[in-house]
């Protein structure tokens, strides 16, 4: 019982230099996990935060006859042309990656007439921030989430509580900037459109067309245009997979496997087919401005990260090397001692590697817990939201804690055992 | 003979002459010879030293380049500034040369002139007229199955197309009265409102309706700070039109950008403290080795302040030729990772250079001063001894 009492009075004797080791693994083992952590799930945060630049698909009627709209005003009969039905709406919900659809806002443009002006004015009907329930689940949706650049306020551009987002379900609308410029009307005011008397609830400033129109929830325009339930097009925000080969293929043309793989890839072309599948009488497709740039932009920072994460690990590795080389440079006496009372370069180099896991596996769990920290905080701090590490990457990092720790200090260990007994114990080192 | 001078010397003046040159002599030599002869120990702290400077020199290389290799990355979105000729006035014939003037050469300007033609049977299409080169650079997620190259080509949006030439063939559009032949040369798809129009060449357009450009649609280059001070400039050139920035661009880029440069910020901070770590642990071990010649240094009787000078000044260069040699295999390292990821290089950073210079030594001073402090406490004798 020699063996571990020599390990255990090892660390009793030099509890400073074994917690100086140990504090070096820890360090390096918890940055290599909140880097690692952090790169994992850095495609799906700034996925998500692409979604800023708004929807990625839209959905329209099949038959749907040319849009003849120049500078946001539209120029044919509002009740041309063929709609969609409300009520198929959260249906969107059903399809087979509803996880990934961030959200949807459906679009009714009604041309309006207004006191005061003379030309029509486009009342556009969506939906603000809408309840709604699909079979068992409650859920909101509207531009709030598909148009985050949408900026409501009382006309000076800042939030206010004064002036905010009209209820779904009331008859408040809101302004365009310029139009409510042109108008001369400020919040509060009451406007008369087409004869109804509706309450201006804020001034909205998107820097598009919509600052020249009214934005009014989705039934109030249905009313104007006497069309229950009836939608135009359909903005669908969704987070998707970059294009690669198989994405842009044919769904016809596949085998059946190809076709599944496909259809369970969160692709675009594959999201646009399952929205279309779910609405009758749709046709859905990408909007390639916002869908094509995405993948490129996802790809390079994913590649940023992993190129540091890479970094991180290296560095990490080598502060834990250079700690376990310095550790046992030290105790070259106590080799030289053991030797001359005839112990192997076996024993020797097994009392060293055995205190080396020991140190590598405490340093790696606190190191995991302390990396885990870190990168909840990372998550919280830079994207307001977790996180999470996969316990599956514990005993990945444990494995990596001992392997560096072990390759860390097999050189010192190596030029400790080789060293003459005689020259150790006469202390000229 | 020639001694004689010599002897006329006094042993002070001889002291005198040789003590500084002999004092600055033996304090180099002492340098030199301690990472001679250890030189596996010396050359350990040294690498440990280079790569923690290389580390750090190419996180802060690429912390500084790659906001803006992902800003000409943003640039594909298309527009972020949009230019309107105000109701009733129209935009300068010569507005494009202006623009380009104010926000430089690099800068994307494309001309846009809208219009309604009718069809044979009488339905209304959006026609526009551009420059195709430049809508061709601008707006690289059209998908465009050819580019026109003949004078009356037209590109034909996908919904369009059903309406005026549904198997591809030449097809007629009147616009007050003035009828044209136009040639489908390409489909453009795009899933927004593109889909529904037709582009020609802009002279083509002039020529048919007499409709000059109403809205130029620019990429400017650069941070929010830059854009919106190009903005400001544009509309003091062109006083008959209003400048608008295209929010859901700027502030989708914006967004991003702000959470890519806080993750890597966090990211570089990390790895430059670890490899700081990593030299502190090699050096301090390196330092502490030396506890021996620390005491014989006392015991031939020392100074504290020539003791400390000579563990500083031994860190100092350590540090100093760590930082130089890490610095050019970080900037390596950078236009490595700038090679790989965003195919282009990074461009090396000489600023960078003081900072990670300043870092190095600053490590390396507190890792030699830290075991001496501890040092100091024990005597001279114990060490010597050996315990």
């Amino acid at each position: 019982m020699m063996f571990p009492r020599l390990v255990y009075e090892s660390f009793r004797h030099q509890p400073r230099r074994k917690l100086l080791a140990g504090i070096a693994i820890t360090l390096g083992v918890a940055v290599a996990t909140a880097m690692i952590a952090v790169a994992t799930d850095i495609g799906d945060k700034i996925n998500r935060e692409l979604r800023s630049y708004g929807a990625n698909l839209v959905v329209t009627p099949q038959e749907d006859t040319l849009d003849v709209e120049v500078g946001g005003v539209n120029l044919k009969p509002p009740s041309d042309g063929a709609f969609l039905n409300e009520a198929d709406l959260p249906k969107i919900r059903g399809t087979f990656w509803h996880h990934n659809i961030v959200g949807f806002s459906p679009m009714l443009p009604v041309n309006v007439k207004i006191d005061g002006e003379e030309n029509d004015v486009v009342l556009m009907g969506t939906y603000f921030n809408k309840a709604l329930r699909f079979g068992k689940e409650d859920f909101t949706t509207g531009v709030r989430m598909t148009h985050p650049w949408w900026k409501v306020s009382c006309g000076d551009g800042k939030p206010s509580s004064n002036c905010t987002w009209p209820d779904d379900n009331s008859q408040n609308i809101l302004l365009g900037e310029r139009l409510a410029a042109n108008l001369g009307k400020k919040p509060g005011d009451m406007l008369d459109v087409s004869g109804h008397q509706l309450k201006i609830a804020g001034i909205l400033s998107t820097g598009g067309a919509e600052d020249d129109q009214i934005v009014a929830p989705l039934a109030l325009a249905q009313e104007i245009l006497g069309k229950p339930s009836a939608v135009r097009r359909v903005y669908v925000s969704a987070l998707t997979k970059p294009p690669d080969a198989l994405s842009a293929r044919d769904p016809k043309t596949m085998t059946p496997e190809v076709y599944d793989r496909w259809y369970c890839s969160p692709y675009v072309e594959s999201i646009a087919y399952q929205l279309q599948e779910v609405i009758p009488h749709s046709h859905a497709e990408q909007i390639r401005q916002v869908a094509q740039n995405e993948g490129t932009v996802l790809a390079r920072i994913k590649g940023l990260m992993l190129l540091i994460t890479f970094a991180a690990l290296f560095a990490s590795a080598l502060a834990v090397s250079a700690a376990m080389a310095t550790a046992i440079y030290e105790r070259r006496v106590e080799v030289g001692l053991m030797k001359a009372l005839g112990a192997g370069n076996l024993a020797v180099s097994a009392i060293f590697f055995a205190e080396a896991l020991l140190l590598a596996l405490v340093g790696g769990i606190a190191g995991f817990s302390a990396g885990a920290l870190l990168a909840h905080q990372i998550g919280r701090s830079i994207f307001s939201s977790q996180i999470s590490i996969e316990p599956v990457l514990f005993p990945f990092i444990l494995a990596i804690a001992v392997f560096v720790t072990f390759a860390g200090s097999a050189a010192a260990i190596r030029r400790a055992v080789k060293f003459d007994p005689v020259f150790a114990l006469r202390g000229e080192g | 003979m020639s001694t004689a001078p010599e002897t006329l010397l006094t042993s002070k003046q001889v002291a005198d002459r040789r003590a500084p040159a002999a004092h600055v002599s033996m304090f180099a030599r002492m340098l030199v010879r301690a990472a001679v002869l250890r030189r596996r120990r010396a050359a350990s702290a040294l690498l440990a030293m280079i790569v923690a400077a290389a580390v750090a020199t190419a996180m802060m290389n690429l912390y500084v380049d790659v906001q803006a290799k992902l800003r000409t990355e943003f640039r594909n979105y298309g527009a972020n500034v949009v230019i309107v000729a105000k109701d009733g006035e129209t935009l300068p014939a010569d507005a494009l040369t202006k623009i380009e003037s104010v926000v430089g050469p690099k800068t994307l300007a494309v001309p846009f002139s809208y219009a309604v033609a009718r069809t044979k049977d009488g339905q209304s299409v959006v026609i526009v007229g551009t420059d195709f080169a430049r809508a061709r650079q601008l707006n690289h997620w059209w998908k465009v199955s050819h580019w026109p190259v003949a004078p009356d080509d037209v590109l034909v949006g996908m919904r369009a197309a059903n309406v005026v030439s549904a198997n591809r063939q030449p097809f007629e559009l009147t616009f007050q009265g003035k009828s044209i032949q136009l040639t489908p040369a390409g489909m453009l798809q795009t899933g927004a409102g593109e889909d529904s129009r037709i582009y020609l060449d802009q002279s083509e357009f002039q020529n048919w309706t007499g409709i000059a450009p109403s809205t130029i649609e620019v990429a400017a280059n650069g941070t929010s700070a830059e854009v919106e001070e190009s903005i400001r400039q544009l509309a003091q050139i062109l006083p008959s039109a209003s400048i608008r920035p295209v929010r859901q661009i700027m502030e989708g880029e914006a967004n991003v950008l702000n959470k890519t440069r806080a993750t890597l910020y966090a990211s570089a901070t990390l790895v430059v403290l670890t490899s700081a770590l990593c030299v502190l642990a090699t050096l301090m071990g390196w330092v502490f080795d030396r506890r021996r010649d620390f005491a014989i240094m006392k015991a031939l009787g020392a100074s504290e302040r020539l003791v400390n000078g000579f563990f500083a000044a031994e860190a100092a260069a350590l540090g100093v030729i760590g930082a130089i040699f890490g610095f050019f295999i970080g900037i390596g390292v950078a236009a490595w990772i700038g090679r790989v990821n965003f195919h282009a290089p990074v461009v090396p950073r000489f600023s960078v250079f003081p900072y990670v210079l300043a870092g190095s030594v600053a490590v390396a001073l507190i890792s030699a001063i830290l075991p001496i402090v501890l040092l100091r406490r024990v005597q001279p004798a114990i060490i010597l001894r050996g315990e």
